[in-house]
């Protein structure tokens, strides 16, 4: 029974187990992997031999001379492919008098055997046949089935090349630094403004009055919508051009100029005669980030609020504890285990974001973070090498937070 | 009277008249398209004045309470009035006198009831620190309300707007955000008729829902034996893999995308919905494994066990026992896994090229583009987003729950 009831189990988890290892424990590895070898984005297309097939002579009746040819051509201008062989079926009506030496005619099929070819090495086989009434009448009748080529070629995904050369680039960057320190702000202020934002709009509904559960539904909308949805609609929003807010500013005669509020790097002001700057494009990125993720944190602090014994205000209101007092000392403690967990696992998940940021800046203007530059670097560059060698520098920064996060996060919230 | 009373008393009436005047007067440049100014420190003075009468009357012991807020509320209007030249949304009172009208009204009853409820039971004697934290609690609730309402409902209201207005419309004046009934049904809807017609969203829609569906039931087939397996059956590694499941679903996306673009490149599987439909599933997996786990744990296992005493095999009570008694956390997890699906945008992103299977999202990003009008754009985000607010709306306790149990993901 208890063995019959284990290899049920492992029965049961093995497709999930299938699916994750391919798809996710995978590429985790392979990441590893193409970190340390030099793949462009075009290796990706292996080499191969390119053929094309015409027929040469201008035969005019049946009995006519004519010449098929195939010209070929190596793909690559620095890899060679071994092995080459290039079978075809002779047209209909086209009788073989003679032919390239390295083929061999098996009834209709022709089989050539080309051997080694260098890189960028260009080459072609002939027939040379007479032609019939059906040949002639035929619409290209070469057409009628495609040669096809077989070859083997050094995969570099696949081939023992291997090179630091991904690291120490991304690594001697002026921009990693900045890209990380960019990264950590954005976590840091992006997490705590969602929880804070969260925290508020908790106590806000945490007492019942009419129309409470459809603000409730409202203030789930930015957490609910699509991320291309709303991110589009802040870009339109807040548009230095033709977005509302921007003309509402100028007209009303907040400001004289336009912000360009997800274009602009930073604003430079003076603080007691001392220069300072302020990021504005990663500050509006963080406060998307805040409105969007808001509702998370708002959803589990109400919940935890709501099973918050009453007995314990009440004992606090007779002992003349004001609002504050109640809320500093009695609900805040109750709230500092979800509230930690909270902060853990979103400052995670936002240290993964992509989205967000590609949508609405797409990196620029000082809002590069190491998910953004993996995009970069391995698509907007074509460097897949180094693009997985940032991701490698990602996967160690998570698994430096989930460590954390396993050690320090309050088994009693039952996560 | 304690003079900490009556600034505590005024900043409040301050506080409402300048944040009452500035949102009603933004709404009013928002609905009619004409730059309003709203006279903010005419409305504030007019709020501080109308909040000291308040309780000054409050404080005297009238019992005639309603008497007293019309009388607060009388002074209020005619302050604001006399203050700002009788224009106090710096518009002529002849401009779009109904909307005006309308404005005024609001912004009177709005500070007259905000006043009221704030400073219920203050006075302008000496106040207790309990008494003037409970104003303090009410006034930041009422800001609060007013702005995450704001923030909250403006971004939506302008996607929605945006997208029923003219070209010409929204470059001659960006702030209009009414609704122009002159152009007809036909005309407002204009941006919608043209992507369902011209830039193919009719195929997205198809598209995206087809890809959602099956991401679901994908997910249910794999996570419904994995999650029964880790919480009922015992075998060895139960508890390692319970708490990995956890893990696994903090791996970043973007983590996975090269690897996964280089190896689907090679197998032919990129450019194509099965690649698609490899990837969600094993996304959402997780996720869906460990809510249900979780929900299965729950359940009283002594069901079960009759079943198998009844001569049930395994399977059998699954299928009669289990998931008929976990339908509402399936649907939980149905509807989770399919905003999760219906709203990923980076594999459809990375891994198609050809329109022809363009999920939503991805199409949307395309008409992302200087060629393609901006009301095109927030059109497709409409058309991306109704279906899920729908879907949320109609079985939001399904989801809520789902989110609570799930949004460990995000």
């Amino acid at each position: 029974m208890q063995r019959r009831e284990m290899w049920l189990a492992y029965l049961m988890l093995a497709p999930t187990f299938a699916i994750i290892l391919i798809i996710v424990a995978g590429p985790l590895l392979a990441n590893f992997w193409i970190s340390v070898k030099p793949v462009q984005l075009a290796d990706l297309r292996p080499p191969t031999v390119l053929v094309n097939e015409r027929v040469r002579g201008r035969p005019k009746a049946p009995g006519d001379e004519a010449r098929l040819e195939y010209r070929l051509r190596n793909s690559s201008q620095d890899e060679e492919i071994r092995d080459v062989t290039l079978s075809d079926v002779v047209p209909e009506g086209f009788t073989v008098i003679s032919h390239s030496e390295s083929c061999s005619l098996n009834g209709a099929k022709m089989t050539c055997d080309l051997g080694t070819v260098a890189p960028g090495w260009r080459g072609d086989v002939k027939l040379v046949g007479t032609v019939s009434e059906a040949f002639l009448a035929a619409h290209r009748p070469e057409r009628a089935s495609e040669p096809v080529i077989t070859g083997e070629a050094n995969n570099v995904l696949t081939n023992f090349d291997f090179t630091f050369e991904n690291f120490s680039r991304i690594f001697s960057a002026d921009e990693f630094w900045s890209v990380l320190r960019i990264t950590f702000y954005y976590t840091i202020f992006g997490t705590g403004g969602a929880l804070v934002l969260g925290l508020f709009a908790a106590q806000l509904l945490n007492t019942s009055f009419p129309g409470r559960g459809v603000l409730r539904g409202l203030f789930l909308f930015p957490y609910v919508s699509p991320v291309i949805a709303v991110a589009f609609t802040w870009v339109v929003l807040f548009d230095p051009f033709s977005g509302t807010l921007n003309a509402l500013l100028t007209k009303m005669g907040v400001v004289t100029d336009p912000i360009n509020f997800f274009g602009q790097r930073a604003i430079e002001f003076s603080f007691l005669g001392i220069p300072m700057e302020f990021p504005l494009a990663l500050t509006t990125v963080i406060a998307f980030e805040a409105w969007r993720y808001f509702p998370l944190s708002f959803l589990f602090i109400l919940a935890r609020m709501q099973s918050i014994n009453t007995d314990m205000y009440e004992a606090a209101e007779m002992d003349g504890a004001t609002p504050l007092q109640q809320f500093w000392y009695l609900s805040l403690p109750q709230l500092m285990g979800i509230l930690s967990v909270l902060f853990l696992l979103r400052f995670i998940w936002t240290f993964n974001k992509f989205d967000d940021i590609f949508l609405l800046t797409g990196g620029n203007a000082g809002t590069r973070t190491l998910t953004v530059d993996v995009y970069e670097q391995g698509f907007a560059l074509s460097n897949l090498g180094a693009g997985a060698a940032v991701a490698v520098v990602v996967f160690v920064v998570l698994v430096t937070f989930a460590t954390l996060f396993i050690r320090f996060s309050p088994k009693e919230e039952g996560l | 009277m304690k003079p900490g009373s009556i600034v505590l008393v005024a900043l409040t009436g301050l506080i409402w008249g300048v944040t009452a005047m500035v949102v009603i007067g933004v709404t009013l440049t928002l609905v009619t398209g004409d730059v309003a100014l709203p006279q903010a420190s005419a409305a504030g003075l007019a709020g501080l004045i109308s909040a000291l009468v308040l309780v000054w009357r409050q404080s005297a012991g009238h019992a005639g309470a309603m008497a007293d807020r019309g009388l607060s509320a009388a002074i209020l209007f005619v302050v604001v009035m006399v203050v700002s030249f009788a224009a106090p949304f710096g518009l002529s009172l002849g401009q779009h006198t109904l909307w005006q009208g309308l404005g005024l009204v609001l912004f009177v009853a709005g500070v007259a009831g905000a006043n009221a409820i704030c400073l219920d039971g203050a006075q302008l004697g000496a106040m207790s620190r309990y008494e003037r934290e409970v104003v303090y609690i009410r006034i930041a609730k009422g800001i609060g309300f007013v702005v995450f309402s704001i923030i909250v409902a403006l971004p939506f209201y302008v996607m929605i707007m945006t997208s029923l207005k003219s070209q010409q419309a929204l470059l001659a004046n960006p702030l209009d955000l009414s609704i122009d009934v002159s152009q007809g049904i036909s005309g407002l809807f204009r941006s919608y008729v043209e992507l369902f017609t011209q830039f193919n969203f009719g195929r997205y829609l198809m598209v995206s829902a087809f890809v959602s569906v099956a991401t679901v039931v994908l997910t249910l087939l794999f996570s419904v034996p994995g999650a029964y397996a880790v919480s009922r059956l015992r075998f060895p590694g139960q508890a390692f893999l319970a708490r990995s499941v956890l893990l696994i679903y903090m791996v970043p996306a973007i983590v996975l995308v090269i690897p996964l673009y280089a190896v689907f490149s090679q197998l032919g599987l990129r450019n194509t919905l099965t690649g698609l439909l490899i990837v969600y599933p094993a996304t959402t997996i997780p996720v869906a494994l460990y809510m249900l786990q979780g929900y299965f744990r729950g359940l009283p296992s002594e069901l079960e066990e009759a079943g198998l005493m009844d001569g049930l095999s395994r399977i059998g009570v699954i299928l009669k026992i289990t998931l008929p008694l976990s339908l509402p956390a399936l649907a939980s997890v149905s509807l989770y896994v399919f905003m999760i699906a219906w709203n990923e945008f980076l594999f459809a992103f990375m891994f198609l090229d050809d329109p022809d299977i363009f999920t939503l999202s991805r199409g949307v990003v395309s008409l992302n583009s200087s060629e393609v009008p901006r009301q095109h754009l927030m059109a497709g985000a409409v058309i991306a987003t109704v279906p899920v607010l729908f879907i949320f709306l109609w079985f939001e306790r399904f989801l809520v729950q789902g989110l609570t149990a799930g949004s460990v993901k995000g």
